[in-house]
């Protein structure tokens, strides 16, 4: 954080700058034109139903799916532009996954060393240290030796932090992060990410979980049918919702029965955890 | 008097046993016991064939084995990321080559390499660089295909994981794909090594001579000079001596990777 935000207008640049974003998937848009931005150590969370593009937006950003059309800026550089190094600006993206997604060939440790070894160059010792540190910080220094197949998801998801974390991101990428979860293992990833977020790390987050949108975000971004319906803070739009299919989308999920009634057209992870 | 469908099955299963007990028995009282032994299992002829059915034919036969799964297991991880390659004309070259070579019997890329080549060429291969081409260039086309499933068991997350940490197609390949697809395919790989060790007794087309003899061709050669039928069973006891255990390890193999997922 030194030569970059010292440089002219650096403060000015957004984490995340999404101009006129399309995604088709052969003659399904998925996503129809977005526009948004996440400043620098914002917690922005997404929700929406499933099917939404939700998703695809984050993928967007790291370039796992190749936009149709539109601009993607990351930190001032573009990310769609034909000629960047991706490979480079991944580096600077964390991302984890719903399916936690570490290499079950793996330990702990080496989950969280390999990049940094074979992208970042650094010496064994050096990443070990580093490695170490992030297990800790999730709560799993005791965990280093375990294999992926050996943890619970809860754990696994907190490893795959960690692995996001070693990199020492600008930003960090969530997608659903808690929805392949049991209900008592939630708490858990939740606190991590919680505590990130207190830590200044800006966060897209895109979640099912309206507790930790309206406690942890600085804003919510609402999204149907491939665009974004609203966004502004939680109390606005968790709170207050100002459109119809906002508040039709938030009774299902905040609602039990509403969510039983609401599962087919809302999405079965929508409905399927329920916390206020 | 009705019998139940039990006591039926059960009276089946009597009669079964008792066929078997009176075969047994009349071919133990028939079958003329020393001239069996005399040509299945000869203690003088046993005692001629070691060591050397050891020293030699033994070695040479994991010899040859192992030269050709070095190369084909090489040239089949080319193939199989050639056949996966977002490059067509690498994607026609791969099937292309896998289609033939697994289509012809290995005999003919045997004559092919020691006769044909030879002659075409006017050079004379080394008679283990041969062994290794001619096993290796068909065990490869097999092991591509094999390979080529591993990796695409391979979950996609796995993948994107590793791109999004900000790894190369190419080091996301080496450092994640691999060597999980790898343990997916362990046990067909070696399904493929017991099956080489039996190709490899393709050998004796090369013409060989007395320190190159493999396990069946030291057993056809001391079958000539013996009269007996025992270096041909003792050859065959001694590739089970290889392939056994290698088929245990292919159970044990799928019992882990079964446990792991």
């Amino acid at each position: 954080m030194t030569a970059e935000t010292t440089a002219p207008g650096a403060a000015a640049v957004n984490a995340i700058e999404v101009r006129g974003l399309r995604k088709a998937f052969g003659d399904l848009e998925v996503l129809r034109g977005i526009d948004f931005s996440v400043a620098r150590g914002e917690v922005v969370c997404v929700i929406g139903p499933s099917g939404s593009g939700k998703s695809t937006l984050l993928r967007c950003v790291n370039l796992l799916e190749e936009p149709s059309a539109g601009r993607v800026t990351v930190a001032g550089t573009e990310v769609t532009d034909p000629d960047v190094d991706i490979d480079r600006v991944r580096r600077r993206i964390g991302m984890v996954f719903q399916a936690f997604n570490l290499f079950p060939h793996l330990s702990a440790l080496e989950n969280l060393t390999i990049a940094q070894r074979r992208v970042l160059g650094r010496d064994r010792a050096e990443a070990e240290r580093i490695a170490r540190a992030n297990l800790e910080r999730v709560g799993l220094s005791d965990k280093e030796a375990a294999y992926p197949a050996q943890l619970s998801g809860g754990q696994q998801q907190r490893v795959a932090i960690a692995r996001a974390l070693s990199m020492e991101p600008e930003l960090m990428l969530f997608d659903e992060p808690t929805s392949a979860l049991d209900p008592e293992l939630v708490g858990d990833v939740l606190a991590v990410m919680r505590g990130l977020a207190q830590d200044g790390m800006t966060m897209l987050v895109v979640t099912h979980e309206m507790s930790f949108a309206r406690e942890v975000a600085d804003r919510v971004v609402f999204m149907d049918g491939g665009v974004i319906v609203e966004e502004g803070t939680p109390e606005q739009v968790v709170g207050a919702p100002q459109h119809e299919r906002t508040r039709t989308f938030l009774a299902r999920v905040l609602d039990p029965a509403a969510a039983e009634v609401g599962e087919v057209a809302g999405g079965g992870a929508a409905g399927r955890r329920v916390d206020r | 008097m009705s019998v139940s469908k039990r006591q039926r099955a059960r009276i089946i299963r009597g009669v079964q046993y008792g066929v078997l007990v009176v075969a047994v028995v009349v071919f133990a009282l028939v079958a003329d016991w020393h001239q069996l032994r005399m040509a299945f299992f000869d203690v003088g002829v046993v005692k001629a064939l070691f060591p050397e059915i050891i020293t030699t034919a033994l070695v040479n036969t994991v010899l040859y084995t192992l030269l050709g799964f070095g190369f084909g297991l090489a040239l089949g991880l080319v193939l199989a990321l050639m056949r996966l390659s977002s490059v067509p004309p690498y994607r026609w070259i791969a099937i292309t080559y896998i289609e033939f070579f697994r289509g012809i019997p290995c005999l003919l890329v045997f004559i092919a390499l020691g006769f044909g080549v030879p002659l075409a060429f006017e050079v004379a291969l080394d008679m283990n660089v041969t062994v290794m081409l001619s096993l290796g260039l068909v065990g490869a086309a097999y092991m591509a295909e094999t390979i080529r499933a591993g990796i695409q068991a391979v979950p996609k997350g796995q993948t994107e994981a590793a791109r999004s940490l900000g790894m190369s197609h190419g080091r996301a390949m080496v450092s994640i794909v691999i060597p999980q697809a790898f343990r997916i395919v362990l046990p067909p790989l070696t399904n493929e090594l017991i099956l080489l060790t039996k190709d490899s007794s393709l050998v004796y087309l090369l013409g060989l001579s007395l320190s190159q003899f493999e396990l069946a061709n030291f057993g056809r050669d001391a079958l000539n000079e013996h009269k007996s039928l025992t270096p041909i069973l003792i050859a065959g006891l001694l590739y089970l001596v290889i392939t056994l255990p290698l088929g245990q390890l292919v159970r044990r193999l799928e019992a882990r990777t079964a446990k792991a997922r």
